[in-house]
């Protein structure tokens, strides 16, 4: 039992610290909706970097990735390629949605939608598409919290109390300090990460085997299919590696919180730069997936991939170490969960509560409706995580085939003067129903391909279609505004 | 908008090409180069070498980065 008092009094601590940190960094700064979402616009390259690194390094690099290369091995490669890959996408896109973000005071992913397209229903719409989707990624930061304290206090406690816990203590301090508070939190816990990542992913392989290279000798001489695709599974081949990396890495900027996340930057040179740099930050990834598949010769028959991590971590190293580890852990599932509700509830009020129900609303109270959107998304992914299991894996899939829909209106909005409102609105509408009826009917990957990017296909080729059909309202930025400028009462600064 | 130019769109397709379309011809584990399976040493040497391509296309995007950057000061 004392082994378990030790590594839950350190996650303790460390949550604690990375808390009070994040309850202070909001302390002495008047909370605008401009302050609160975005920073007010004058983060420069390590707090953009921070930021962007602290919410793209969640959970799931910590535990899910380890337990795919655990149980399906090589098809795990896969995150190992769209992390540099999507990087090299936000080079192209989000220095441009920074540029309109500043112009138009853009604070979330509808708003852009909004001024580009001119039509509320649209960007309420996108915003409906990024709050459904935030909850399965919230949900897999929770039950990755849950798993953490319960390996950690070796089965002594249960995994809901210790989600409610921490997730008291996210709503706290993303209510209190919003963005600037995720970012300086960011800090501490990817210090924490990056040194404990890096141990445990030269150490284990070594204690086990004397070295990486030995241990991809032993693999490929007991397990030899693991190590090519489609390693430990039937369908996950080649096909379905080109798809999902071309779905994951052009459309990974579309999670509303890591679109709105640019808007923090102080100019768009800075995002350039973050994006020539971000990939070698990825070099903690490899170092997981080695953990992940010494775990497949030491520990074998794990009944969760995603617990391959904690358990390696609890069998080779002493119980501060786990707690230390376990820290890390329980941090940034904090972190991504607190930018995650920090966006959601921003998007729910902002773009669906106030054109839909209120259009009069001023921006204070558009704060106030956003703050308690923050308690509302948290017990809503409590509930769910309490009472649903899935892997850490499939949550995220999920979630990414829907925000996928969103790429052909923001890539076609920035480059073409062609495409229309309702060509956006039709392939939107055709991807979502398109991913949801595969996923949720057990037929991803489908004839090898994955399911979100044959939905994504689908959404451009209709998006194409009905926008040649169909008339121009907004063929640009600038053109859009007078537009706004009639439907908007002059008492409501609305989005801009 | 303006668009990027077609050298940095070249620059940024190489990763792709490299580490997404050509899988069939890496996706193997031997030969083994530091120990590692040929498909994760290619993979893990890409998270090097993109940023060399992203570097480039950023010199070509932003032709004036140096005087820009010393202007900007520390950021």
């Amino acid at each position: 039992m004392s082994h378990s008092v030790v590594a839950l009094t350190i996650i303790f601590g460390i949550v604690i610290v990375g808390s009070a940190v994040g309850f202070l960094a909001g302390f002495h700064r008047k909370m605008d909706l401009e302050q609160w979402t975005v920073g007010g616009r004058g983060f420069g390259l390590v707090l953009v970097w921070l930021l962007m690194a602290g919410e793209i390094y969640t959970t799931f690099t910590f535990l899910g990735a380890s337990g795919w290369a655990y149980s399906r091995g090589a098809p795990i490669l896969f995150n190992l390629a769209q992390a540099p890959l999507m990087y090299v996408v936000s080079f192209f896109i989000l220095p441009l949605i920074w540029e309109v973000g500043r112009k138009y005071r853009l604070q979330t992913q509808a708003d852009f939608f909004q001024v580009r397209y001119a039509s509320t229903y649209l960007a309420a719409s996108v915003a409906l598409v990024g709050v459904l989707c935030l909850i399965p990624y919230l949900q897999l930061q929770l039950t990755g919290l849950g798993l953490i304290v319960e390996v950690a206090s070796f089965g002594g406690i249960h995994r809901t109390p210790a989600m409610i816990t921490a997730f008291a203590l996210v709503a706290g301090f993303v209510f209190v300090s919003g963005v600037r508070g995720v970012a300086w939190v960011s800090i501490i816990k990817d210090l924490l990460l990056l040194c404990t990542a890096v141990f445990i992913g030269i150490a284990v392989p070594h204690i086990y085997f004397g070295g990486v290279g030995p241990m991809f000798a032993a693999l490929a001489h007991t397990h030899p299919t693991h190590l090519v695709m489609p390693g430990a599974t039937k369908s996950l081949g080649h096909t379905w590696y080109v798809s999902t990396v071309l779905m994951t890495s052009l459309t990974f900027y579309m999670w509303p919180h890591y679109f709105a996340a640019s808007f923090t930057a102080r100019s768009g040179k800075i995002l350039r730069r973050n994006a020539v740099l971000m990939p070698l930050y990825s070099i903690t990834t490899p170092l997981m997936l080695f953990v992940g598949l010494s775990a497949v010769l030491v520990l074998p028959g794990l009944r969760d991939g995603d617990l391959s991590l904690l358990t390696m971590v609890q069998k080779t190293f002493p119980a501060w170490f786990l707690g230390i580890v376990g820290g890390a852990g329980a941090l940034t599932a904090m972190v991504a969960a607190a930018i995650q509700l920090l966006t959601g509830a921003t998007l729910y009020a902002k773009n669906l509560f106030r054109p839909m129900l209120a259009p009069g609303m001023s921006d204070h109270k558009v704060a106030m409706i956003a703050k308690i959107m923050v308690l509302v998304l948290t017990l809503g992914a409590l509930v769910l995580a309490v009472y649903s299991s899935v892997s850490l894996v499939s949550l995220l899939l999920l979630g990414f085939a829907g925000v996928a829909q969103l790429f052909p209106g923001v890539v076609l909005g920035l480059y073409s003067r062609r495409v229309t409102t309702s060509g956006v609105f039709a392939g939107m509408a055709a991807g979502i129903c398109l991913a949801a009826f595969l996923m949720l009917t057990g037929r991803d990957p489908y004839y090898g391909l994955n399911a979100g990017f044959i939905a994504l296909c689908c959404n451009f080729a209709l998006t194409g279609v009905i926008s040649l059909l169909t008339r121009v309202h907004a063929a640009g930025f600038d053109e859009s505004l007078p537009l706004l400028a009639a439907s908007d009462s002059a008492d409501s600064p609305g989005l801009l | 908008m303006k668009r990027p130019s077609l050298g940095a769109l070249l620059l940024g397709l190489i990763p792709f090409v490299a580490t997404c379309f050509s899988v069939a011809l890496w996706d193997r584990v031997d030969p083994t180069v530091l120990g590692l399976p040929f498909n994760f040493f290619w993979l893990i040497s890409w998270l090097l070498l993109t940023p060399v391509c992203m570097w480039g296309a950023y010199r070509l995007e932003e032709p004036s980065a140096s005087d820009a950057r010393r202007k900007e000061g520390e950021d």
